[in-house]
C-alpha cells in the first residue's frame, strides 16, 4: 500500500440478515418453538448463534452496503454524504471495526479515534472529573495522556465549576459539552466522525467545527458524516456520495458531490411525498397517510384529529415511536407529543405492523393561529427513524373561543391559551 | 511494511506507518488474545467505573456487601443449627461452618448474576466502540470479588469472636477461590453470549443460583450425602469449591474425596464451550445489540 494512502477501501460489502415475512425470534424459547426445521438442525444454527435459520430460512439478507471502493490520502478530509439509510454509519462502523465486514478488506495506514457518539459509557454517577478519565479511556486515550490534557479539557467545556459534581445534576447542554471536550482532545492520525455535530447549542458547535478544523489544519485524514452540508463544507475538500449501500458519486472534489445530492434530495423534502420512508438498525417505518380527519375550528367539540397511518417494523426487541413536533408561525417549537405517551401504546410497545392511529390535539389549550405539525418517529431512545424536521407535514389552523363570548376570536397574547378555571372564594 | 494490527494503541505519538490495520471478514479472530492486551487499560477502567459506582454511596454499597451473607448465615444457623439440630464435625462452631460456604457461594453466585447481564447492559459501548467483549464480563466481575474480599474481612472477625483459628490450610485458599472464579465464569460466559441474541436468557440466571443452592453443601455437609450418590453429586462444581473452602478455613473438617473431580471436570468444560461461545458470536454483538 502507498504511504501517502490512509484508508484503502476495496470491494466492502455487508450484509445484515432482517426478519422476512415472520417476526425474528428475539427469544431463546420462540427460536426453539418456531416452526421449520428439524431440532437438530435448530439447535445447529443456534450454536453459530443464527435466530434466522433456527426458526427455518425465513430470513432476508440486507445489503447495507454493496461493493464500496475508495481511496482516502493521507491528510485529506472527506466528507460522507447520503440519506438516512444509505450505509454511511455502516461504514464507519467498519473502518472502526465494531462489526466485520462480510465481504471486501480494508487497509488503514496510521493510529484510527472513532467518535461514533458523542459521551460513550458516560456514568450518571460519576463526577464530571471521573467521566472524563473513563470517556477518554474508551475513545483509546491512556491515562497518561488524559492527565496531560485534563485542564485544557475542562477549560474547553466550561463545566470547570461543576467538575466535581455527578453529571446526572448536569444539564444536558453541559453533559455534551463535556463528553464533546474530551473527544475534541483526541490525538489520532485518522478521525472518524459520524453525525456528532446534531448535539449541542449552535455555538457550542461551532467551537467543535472550529476544533475539528484545527485537526485536519494540522495535517490528520477526517472522515466526517453529517448532515449538516455547511459543516460538511467548511472541513472537508473531498466528498463520496453513498446511495442505497452503493458509491453513488466516487470519492472526488466535493462541490460536485453536494450538487448531486441536492438534486436528488429535493422530491423528497418538498412538500408530503407518500410513502414517506423511515429506516435505521432497529426498524423500518412506512408513513402512508398524515391528515387532519375532522377539524372542529369554530365548533364546539375541543379537538382537532390527525390521523396517521402506516406500516412499522421492528428489527429488534425495541419498540418503534410515532409523534409529532408541533411549531408556531414563528418557528416557534411549541410541544412534542409521543404516541407512547398514552398508555394504550405503552402497553402495546409502541406500533408494529400495519398501524392506524389517531391524535387529538387539546384546543383549549393550543393560541389561536396557524402551525405547522411535523410527523417525527424513533426507535424508542435508541435512534431517529424520521428526524425531527424531515417528515410529513401539516398546516393546523386554529380558531377557536376562548370563552363564552364571542367577542374574543383574535388570539390571545402568549404563546399558549389554556383554558384556566377561575373559582371565586 | 511490518505488519501491526492495532487501532487505538494507548499513550503512542502518531507514528506514521507504525500502526497499519487491515479489516477483513473473520480477521478480528487471529489476533485475539493480543488484542485483548492492548485493551488492558480499559479494562481496568472499566472495572474501577464499576466498582466507584458501586460503593459510591459507600454505606449503601459495603453495607450490602457485609449484610446479605450476615443475614443468610443467621437464618441457617437458626433453622439448621438450632432448629433441625445439624450436626457440626469437629467442634468447629456451626456460625463459622456455614459462615465459610456461604462465601464461595455468594461469590459465584454474584459473579454469574453480574457477568452474564454485563454484555446485554453494555450495547451503548458496543455498537459505537470496538473493543474486544470479552472486557465486560470480568471487569464487572471486579466488583464480585471486592465484595468477597468485604466477607472474607468479616470471617476474619467472627473467627476472632468465636476464638477459632485457621490451620496452615488456610494457605491454599487462593486455589479454591480461583476455583470457584472459574465455576462462575464459564456458564456467565455463555449466558453472557446468548443473552445478547436472546433476552430470556436472563431468567435461567435466578434460576440456577436458587436451584444450585439446595444441591450445594451450603446449609448442610456434605457427610449426609450417601457414599452410592457422591459421584453424582459431585458432578456439582461448587462441591468442590465449597468443600475447599471448609477445608482450608476449618481445619480441614470437610468431605474433600475422589469423587470431587467429576465437578473439576465441569469447571473445564464449561470454561472451555462459554469461551468458545463467547469467542464465536462476539464479533457479530454490535450488530444484534
Ligand atoms: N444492526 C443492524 N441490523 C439490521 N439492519 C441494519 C443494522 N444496522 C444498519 N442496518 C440497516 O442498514 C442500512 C444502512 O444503515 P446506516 O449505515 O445506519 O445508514 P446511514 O448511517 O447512512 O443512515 C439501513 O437500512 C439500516 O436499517
Ligand atoms: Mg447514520
Amino acid at each position: 500500500m502507498n504511504s501517502d494512502v490512509a484508508i484503502s477501501v476495496e470491494n466492502l460489502s455487508k450484509v445484515y440478515r432482517i426478519m422476512g415475512a415472520t417476526k425474528p425470534p428475539d427469544t431463546f424459547r420462540d427460536a426453539l418453538v418456531g416452526a421449520g426445521a428439524s431440532f437438530g438442525k435448530k439447535l445447529a444454527a443456534l450454536a453459530k448463534g443464527d435466530a434466522y435459520a433456527a426458526i427455518g430460512g425465513d430470513m432476508e439478507d440486507f445489503w447495507a452496503l454493496k461493493d464500496v471502493s475508495f481511496e482516502v490520502k493521507r491528510g485529506e478530509a472527506v466528507g460522507v454524504i447520503g440519506r438516512n439509510g444509505a450505509g454511511k454509519s455502516t461504514l464507519l462502523k467498519i473502518l472502526s471495526r465494531i462489526t466485520e465486514p462480510t465481504e471486501g478488506r480494508v487497509r488503514i495506514n496510521g493510529r484510527v479515534a472513532s467518535l461514533l457518539e458523542v459521551g460513550t459509557g458516560f456514568h450518571d454517577e460519576l463526577t464530571g472529573r471521573e467521566n472524563i478519565f473513563l470517556n477518554g479511556a474508551i475513545l483509546g486515550m491512556s491515562r497518561a495522556e488524559i492527565r496531560a490534557k485534563f485542564d485544557e479539557i475542562v477549560a474547553f467545556s466550561g463545566v470547570e465549576k461543576f467538575i466535581d459534581t455527578p453529571v446526572k445534576r448536569y444539564s444536558s447542554g453541559m453533559r455534551v459539552r463535556l463528553a464533546f471536550a474530551v473527544a475534541a482532545h483526541l490525538e489520532p492520525e485518522i478521525l472518524i466522525v459520524d453525525e456528532v455535530l446534531a448535539v449541542g447549542d449552535a455555538e457550542f458547535q461551532k467551537k467543535c467545527l472550529g476544533k475539528m478544523q484545527d485537526v485536519s489544519g494540522e495535517g490528520r485524514t477526517v472522515f466526517f458524516v453529517s448532515h449538516n452540508l455547511s459543516a460538511v463544507k467548511r472541513l472537508c475538500s473531498s466528498g463520496i456520495l453513498l446511495s442505497n449501500g452503493a458509491v453513488r458519486v466516487p470519492l472526488g472534489h466535493l462541490g460536485n458531490v453536494i450538487d448531486v445530492y441536492q438534486a436528488e434530495m429535493k422530491p423528497a423534502s418538498e412538500g408530503n411525498d407518500f410513502p414517506y420512508l423511515g429506516d435505521n438498525e432497529f426498524g423500518s417505518i412506512e408513513i402512508w397517510c398524515f391528515e387532519i380527519v375532522r377539524s372542529s375550528n369554530s365548533d364546539s367539540s375541543d379537538a382537532d384529529i390527525l390521523q396517521i397511518k402506516g406500516l412499522a417494523k421492528r428489527k429488534k426487541s425495541t419498540p418503534i415511536n410515532v409523534g409529532v413536533d408541533v411549531f408556531t408561525a414563528d418557528g416557534e417549537h411549541l410541544l412534542r407529543s409521543m404516541c407512547t405517551d398514552s398508555q394504550e401504546f405503552i402497553d402495546s410497545n409502541g406500533v408494529e405492523g400495519d398501524f392506524h392511529i389517531k391524535l387529538s390535539m387539546p384546543l383549549n389549550l393550543i393560541n389561536n393561529g396557524s402551525y405547522k405539525v411535523r410527523l417525527i418517529s424513533s426507535a424508542h431512545q435508541a435512534g431517529w427513524l424520521i428526524p425531527p424536521g424531515e417528515g410529513p407535514a401539516l398546516t393546523l389552523w386554529v380558531d377557536r373561543l376562548f370563552n363564552v363570548s364571542p367577542y374574543w376570536t383574535r388570539a390571545r397574547p402568549g404563546l399558549i391559551a389554556p383554558q384556566l378555571s377561575w373559582l371565586d372564594s | 511494511m511490518p505488519e501491526s494490527t492495532s487501532t487505538l494503541e494507548n499513550g503512542a505519538k502518531p507514528h506514521p506507518g507504525r500502526h497499519f490495520t487491515i479489516i477483513e471478514p473473520g480477521r478480528t479472530a487471529s489476533n485475539y488474545w493480543r488484542d485483548l492486551w492492548r485493551f488492558r487499560e480499559l479494562f481496568l477502567v472499566l472495572a474501577w467505573r464499576d466498582v466507584t459506582v458501586r460503593y459510591k454511596q459507600s454505606i449503601i454499597g459495603v453495607g450490602w456487601a457485609l449484610i446479605r451473607p450476615l443475614l443468610t448465615m443467621v437464618v441457617f444457623t437458626v433453622i439448621f443449627g438450632r432448629i433441625a439440630g445439624l450436626p457440626s464435625p469437629g467442634g468447629v462452631p456451626y456460625t463459622i461452618m456455614v459462615f465459610a460456604a456461604m462465601l464461595p457461594w455468594f461469590l459465584f453466585s454474584s459473579l454469574l448474576g453480574d457477568a452474564s447481564g454485563s454484555v446485554a447492559g453494555a450495547g451503548g459501548m458496543i455498537s459505537k466502540i470496538y473493543y474486544p467483549r470479552l472486557i465486560n464480563p470480568f471487569a464487572k466481575s471486579i466488583v464480585s470479588l471486592i465484595d468477597f474480599s468485604i466477607s472474607l474481612a468479616l470471617l476474619a472477625v467472627l473467627m476472632v469472636a468465636y476464638a477459632f483459628a485457621p490451620d496452615w490450610r488456610v494457605l491454599f485458599l487462593p486455589v479454591f477461590i480461583l476455583l470457584a472464579v472459574a465455576a462462575a465464569m464459564g456458564p456467565a460466559l455463555l449466558l453472557a453470549a446468548l443473552n445478547v441474541r436472546y433476552r430470556d436468557f436472563r431468567f435461567i440466571v435466578p434460576f440456577i443460583i436458587q436451584f444450585g443452592l439446595y444441591v450445594s453443601p451450603v446449609g448442610f455437609s456434605s457427610a449426609v450425602v450417601p457414599e452410592a450418590w457422591r459421584w453424582v453429586y459431585g458432578l456439582n462444581p461448587l462441591v468442590a469449591v465449597i468443600e475447599g473452602f471448609r477445608w482450608c478455613l476449618l481445619r480441614g473438617e470437610a468431605q474433600l474425596g475422589l469423587w470431587v473431580l467429576p465437578g473439576l471436570g465441569v469447571v473445564a468444560l464449561m470454561m472451555w464451550a462459554g469461551l468458545a461461545y463467547f469467542k464465536r458470536t462476539e464479533r457479530t454483538f454490535a450488530d444484534v445489540i
